[in-house]
């Protein structure tokens, strides 16, 4: 249950770029959750909701896109989706790739009033 | 109004463990961060480890629970600086938290420190603490289906040691399936197989371990 503390960091970068824009209240926010994180989305929406309330975040909706695992074979080049966890190229079998999506958590944009 | 943002959230985290790396750097420091389950065997693994290293290498602990210091007083009892971190509740640890230990170590004397991390196979995996690696442990009596169902710390970790071997005469779970699972997820894991009671398999990860200290005390 470490989505708490994701959302604090989330909250403090929403503040950051409210306060930058002169932002009134908060609508929603665009969040991209990389399939290998171990977000659970309610989990996150959950305790976002408890951090934002009081504040100009309440009532704010988070919009979050599962962003699939993606990876590029250092050997074959070819690009391809990493399914079921496999960390190898589903092509030639070599296990030099390179993860391209679907590690990270980002913010991606807030609409604000 | 739309505001584009695009920031990874973990960014400023990320900064702070970045910031530790440094200072570990200019130390030649290796530092490892240890994780598994809660009841793997990662203080005991640490026994042993200390035990057999302690002649060559000069090691510390930051040992982080969510309650208690009993962790911390069985390293303290072998005489190696260490300092326990209680996160009050909190799942795993952070790059603030083990940056605010750095007054209680005299960094510059060490050349090993090891972050205990809380026992959670999930969430310390998403949080660098400034580590050179991760490295877990997978006890038999968890089952082989351990790394199907926890991928991230799996992927994360460069190091995987299979603890309590002596038990897998009484358990459903094989080794071979746990280094299949986890070699899958992360095809360039390095696996022991130990026993922690036993003392099996583990003079091979000590002399992997001096090795990684080695190397980068000549860097």
């Amino acid at each position: 249950m470490h989505e708490m503390s994701i959302a604090q960091s989330l909250v403090d970068i929403i503040q950051e770029e409210m306060v930058k824009n002169n932002a009134g209240a908060l609508k929603s926010v665009k969040l991209n959750i990389g399939k290998l994180s171990a977000i659970v989305p309610e989990a996150l929406s959950f305790c976002f909701e408890i951090i934002a309330s009081g504040t100009n975040m309440e009532g704010a909706v988070l919009d979050m896109e599962m962003i699939p695992l993606r990876g590029i074979c250092l050997d074959c080049d070819q690009g391809f989706e990493i399914e079921d966890y496999a960390f190898s190229c589903p092509h030639c079998d070599s296990p030099n790739i390179k993860t391209i999506s679907g590690q990270n958590l980002s913010i991606v944009e807030m609409e604000v009033e | 109004m739309k505001i584009s943002v695009v920031k990874n959230i973990l960014e400023a985290n990320d900064r702070i463990a970045q910031q530790n790396r440094s200072l570990f750097d200019e130390h030649n420091l290796t530092v490892m961060n240890l994780m598994s389950s809660p009841g793997a065997g990662k203080t005991s693994l640490l026994e042993r480890t200390i035990q057999a290293l302690r002649k060559d290498i000069s090691l510390g602990v930051i040992e982080g629970d969510i309650q208690s210091s009993q962790d911390a007083e069985r390293i303290a009892l072998m005489e190696i600086p260490v300092v326990q971190i209680n996160t009050g509740g909190a799942c795993h640890l952070d790059g603030n938290m083990i940056r605010d230990t750095f007054g209680e170590f005299d960094l510059a004397g060490l050349d090993l420190l090891v972050v205990e991390n809380v026992g959670n196979l999930v969430c310390p995996a998403e949080f660098k603490v400034g580590e050179d690696f991760k490295a877990m442990i997978l006890s038999v009596t968890e089952g082989d289906d351990k790394p199907a169902k926890y991928p991230l710390m799996f992927h994360e970790s460069s190091v995987l040691l299979i603890n309590k071997i002596d038990l897998l005469p009484y358990v459903d779970c094989t080794v071979e399936r746990i280094r299949e699972e986890a070699l899958k997820i992360n095809p360039h894991m390095t696996i022991f197989e130990i026993s922690c009671k036993t003392g099996e398999g583990l003079d091979a990860w000590y002399e992997w371990l001096k090795q990684e200290v080695r190397n980068r005390k000549t860097a």
